[in-house]
């Protein structure tokens, strides 16, 4: 599977760097904006909507009049899900397309790959999903949510709301569950939550037969407790993970599942009638009632010529990284990598979800934590909302290793994990 | 005297007049209040909405059934102009409102006008309990068994005089066990004298099953002294028929695995293990077989809705057709000019599944497509301590059948002769008039129509996405690697034995380390037995 994955890769590399090349021969009064996202392999079916996203968003700056007085030009490669070729994609996009920009990757591993080129090269990334946390890069923006912006939200509304008290951490097993499922175990225990009432499961990717784990679920919250089950489970196998919950008979109002990678892309190939009332936090909601939403929705579904297209949280995620870059270009006069990230911090420009983000010294944005439902149509509905905008923390504060260490990128600090116990910029968890 | 008589009967009459106006106006004053009561349900949050169900059960009125259903559903609107609530169903884009107690339909709105009276989980649940409680006295005896399986579930003191009333005038069987259970539920919460809650703990402890289980759990944690002995022993009594049981739900769920293996593998047990061509294509088969279903039904969907429980049905000989010919094709224009050539096979094959995968995300998108379950392949039913949901059971029945289909083609048909003829030895075959190279290619075309038949099986319980195909390559080369290669028996026992094996392995294991273990026992097996569980003897072997 992996040889076949990497053969794939540089099949579609030898193919597309033709593409990529033609691209660098374009005439020089132009910005450009590199789009880092899969088009092939696993990772294609979340990522080629970014693609699309991105390419819309610079068709609608390019029709206000560019940028500084220059038109933008996407430049798209694919990277076609294979890691390692993420960092060669990446070099590629730096050294030979020259962007000053590169909206880009998914899943941790392909950011893990990519950041030596970004920090080597010096240019800027923006990365649009929420992650484990537990890094902060002077080359990355971070725009998707951290933790503290998602799964610690959605517990405690189960907690507070639902009366919880047994729950299942069940993800896919790889970097981004395995971190936050750690996070969050530290942190129901400190709410006094027994271990005995923690039940812990990892999968492997693009699993398909649940039918024990789901009985295990039930037989797990047959305890006479309120149980909820939390999910980290990522990708192709949630469809068959919410299929057999609904054959097996689980509700919602008995065993809640609240998920961090379900989406409405995800819930399009799904029937949700028999879901309805599971739950996910996110930052964004297609269901969000404001006008600049509305807007949004209505270019995106005339961008892809498709009533049914459906918006998602790291599609707003870009939304907002663009727009801050646009805003942090235009403050600082140029493209030039060290002017633009220290123009960054402190840029606030209006979310989705009707309100504004602010990119903080970390790298990380404020954003609103909405918990929604699953409903039949395959939309979700906010049922909570967070009262105010939450900072992304990217040291968790649960974990034994990083909680004494903080990111300002600000001068004289400049550092991204600066130890406040030993009061030096290096320190443990890096 | 007559005229006595007749000062009564106009006494009596006028009695009667002045009663059946006083109920006809406390009819008409609880209507008010009902619809007060019930357009309150549009104001506040979720815990005063909650509040404003719980008063309207309160008033146990079966009128307001209908309006709880709605709201449970997400169908209840609120009109913004008059803040009137109503029942709704949609149609052309507008809204048709329903009066809530009469059921009417008084209008329509567009859906902009109105607000969706938001529920979340709790509500739900709170709207569940007090359907429960007013559909008891039902005259449905199906609606009156599901309110009981409420009131079991959630059970509360308040409800208690509720289900001893239904309990004493119900005269359907099943109905009154479910009652009998739910009365039990509710008293173990209630404040009753310790004796009647021993024998509701005896009968809940008989019932058995996690929902039991569930119970006796909560009720443990604030049972005093006297009765947490027989609580305990009534647990430890379930959990022992439970344990049994699950031995028994495991050799189900590896059955099933099983026989998605064997779906997935039995194509490739034709195309590499009678024709010995490594098809790295073969998962991609799988795959346009679940697109096939997904365009059938979307066919269904559009054009004709009531037939979509035969989509299924409709789609197998479909999907046995497209793979077929895309076999055919690829066999004839690829393949049979590499034969004897396995690493050039493999490598083109390979390349043919990507460009295949490619092919479906450039036409269908790169996101997943919904393939709707059948009624009949819906939901779960309960044997005994096991729970068996009906698509595992139907992809099983399924799988055997294709099997058994399979075994008699080729053992009993011309056409099978032919087959094993060529396998056997092609020169010899093709002296004896048959056309080996056609042969070839049908073959080809019928292993690759069998993957695309369990296509249509699997998109029932996978995604159906491009990618679809990627997942079942490597289960379907060590099921057939396993069995035996060129033995359709060593594929089934070779399917089963690996799915009863994987979900043994599952709860102790987990699924990761369980998958990895089946992995290393495969290779150790393969190096006592390198031909697998059943080989082939005989000179086809070494030619």
């Amino acid at each position: 599977m992996n040889i076949k994955a990497r053969l794939t890769g540089a099949f579609l590399a030898a193919v597309l760097s033709t593409t990529a090349l033609n691209g660098a021969f374009a005439a020089d009064d132009t910005i450009k904006v590199g789009i880092l996202h899969s088009l092939s392999g696993t990772m294609a079916i979340s990522e080629t909507t970014l693609k699309d996203a991105m390419l819309m968003l610079i068709e609608e700056q390019n029709k206000k009049g560019g940028l500084l007085g220059k038109k933008l030009e996407a430049v798209v490669v694919d990277p076609a899900s294979d890691w390692p070729l993420f960092a060669e994609k990446a070099r590629e996009l730096i050294s030979v397309n020259d962007v000053s920009a590169v909206f880009g990757c998914w899943t941790s591993v392909s950011r893990k790959s990519v950041l030596p080129v970004f920090e080597e090269l010096n240019s800027i990334l923006f990365y649009p999903v929420q992650y484990e946390g537990e890094e902060s890069q002077r080359n990355v923006f971070y725009t998707g949510a951290a933790p503290n912006q998602q799964a610690i939200p959605a517990v405690d509304y189960l907690m507070e709301n639902e009366g919880v008290e047994r729950w299942v951490l069940a993800g896919t097993d790889y970097v981004y569950p395995r971190t936050t499922n750690k996070i969050l175990e530290a942190y129901l225990i400190s709410k006094g939550v027994k271990p005995e009432d923690i039940m812990i499961n990892y999968t492997p990717f693009g699993h398909s037969d649940w039918q024990t784990i789901v009985s295990d679920i039930k037989g797990f919250g047959s305890a006479g407790k309120k149980t909820a089950v939390v999910s980290t489970i990522n990708g192709d196998a949630n469809v068959p993970f919410y299929k057999e919950l609904g054959n097996q008979g689980v509700k919602a109002e008995d065993i809640p599942v609240v998920a961090f990678s379900v989406g409405e892309e995800e819930l399009a190939g799904l029937d949700t009638a028999p879901l309805v009332g599971h739950l996910a936090a996110w930052n964004y909601f297609q269901s969000v009632d404001n006008p600049a939403n509305a807007e949004f929705i209505k270019t995106w579904k005339a961008y892809t010529k498709n009533d049914k297209r459906v918006t998602n949280d790291p599609m707003e995620a870009h939304y907002i990284g663009f727009n801050m870059w646009l805003k942090a270009v235009e403050k600082a006069g140029t493209t030039d990598t060290d002017a633009v990230l220290d123009a960054m911090i402190g840029v606030s420009v209006p979310n989705l979800s009707g309100g504004y983000s602010t990119m903080m010294p970390n790298h990380h944005i404020t954003k609103p934590v909405l918990i929604g439902e699953i409903q039949a149509d395959g939309q979700f509905e906010t049922v909570w909302e967070t009262p105010g905008l939450v900072v992304g923390d990217e040291w968790s504060d649960y974990l034994p290793d990083s909680k004494d260490l903080i990111s300002d990128w600000r001068a004289p600090m400049s550092c991204g994990n600066f130890n406040v116990a030993t009061g030096k910029c290096g320190g443990k968890g890096s | 005297m007559l005229m006595r008589l007749a000062y009564r009967s106009l006494q009596s009459l006028l009695v009667t007049f002045c009663l059946f106006i006083t109920v006809f106006a406390t009819d008409l004053r609880a209507e008010d209040d009902l619809r007060a009561m019930i357009n309150a349900l549009g104001e506040g949050n979720f815990s005063q909405t909650a509040k404003q169900v719980e008063a309207l059960a309160k008033t146990g009125d079966p009128k307001i059934v209908p309006a709880l259903e709605a709201l449970a559903a997400g169908d209840l609107y609120q009109r913004k102009s008059d803040k009137q609530v109503f029942l709704t169903k949609s149609s052309a884009g507008n809204l048709v409102l329903i009066d809530p107690l009469s059921g009417e339909e008084v209008g329509t709105e567009a859906s902009g006008a109105l607000a969706k009276i938001k529920v979340n989980n709790s509500l739900r649940r709170t709207v569940r309990a007090a359907l429960g409680g007013l559909t008891l006295m039902s005259p449905d005896a199906g609606v009156r068994l599901q309110a009981a399986q409420t009131l079991l579930r959630a059970p509360s003191a308040d409800a208690l005089e509720q289900v001893e009333t239904a309990l004493a005038a119900e005269t359907d069987g099943r109905v009154k066990t479910v009652l009998e259970r739910a009365r039990a539920a509710a008293l173990l919460v209630s404040d009753r004298p310790d004796g009647e809650k021993k024998a509701a703990i005896a009968i809940i402890g008989k019932a058995g099953g996690q929902d039991s289980l569930s119970l006796l759990s909560a009720a443990l944690a604030s049972a005093d002294d006297t009765l947490k002995p027989d609580i305990e022993a009534a647990i430890a009594d379930i959990q022992d028929r439970q344990a049994l049981w699950a031995a028994g739900q495991n050799v189900w769920y590896g059955l099933s695995l099983g026989s998605v293996l064997l779906l997935a593998a039995i194509g490739l047990a034709i195309t590499f293990g009678v024709m010995g061509i490594i098809n790295m294509a073969h998962g991609e088969m799988v795959m346009l077989g679940a697109y096939t279903t997904f365009v059938v039904q979307e066919v269904i969907r559009t054009s004709f809705p009531g037939l979509f429980d035969w989509s299924l049905a409709i789609a197998l000989p479909l999907a046995f057709l497209v793979t077929g010919a895309v076999g055919l094709a690829i066999e004839r224009g690829i393949i049979r000019f590499l034969y004897g050539r396995p690493l050039e096979t493999l490598l083109a094959t390979w390349g043919i599944s990507l460009i295949l995968q490619q092919a479906v995300r450039t036409i269908f998108g790169p996101t997943n497509r919904e393939v709707g379950n059948p009624s009949w392949m819906s939901g779960a039913f309960e044997l005994g301590g096991l729970t068996i949901t009906w698509n595992r059971l139907w992809i099983i029945v399924f799988a055997l059948a294709v099997f058994a289909a399979l075994l008699f083609l080729l053992k009993k048909t011309p056409m099978g002769l032919q087959m094993r003829a060529v396998t056997q030895n092609r020169r010899m075959a093709s002296s004896m008039g048959i056309r080996t190279p056609w042969v070839d290619a049908l073959t080809f075309a019928l292993g690759s129509g069998i993957a695309g038949i369990a296509g249509v099986a699997l998109s029932q319980i996978d995604n159906v996405s491009p990618n679809l195909g990627q997942g079942y390559i490597i289960d379907s080369f060590m099921v057939v690697v396993f069995g035996g290669v060129g033995n359709l028996w060593g594929t089934l026992v070779g399917a089963f034995t690996l799915g009863i094996l994987n979900k043994f392995l599952e709860p102790y294991a987990g699924a990761v380390l369980g998958k990895i273990l089946v992995l290393v026992l495969i290779i150790l097996f393969i190096q006592k037995r390198p031909r697998g569980l059943f080989a082939l003897k005989g000179r086809a072997v070494e030619a």
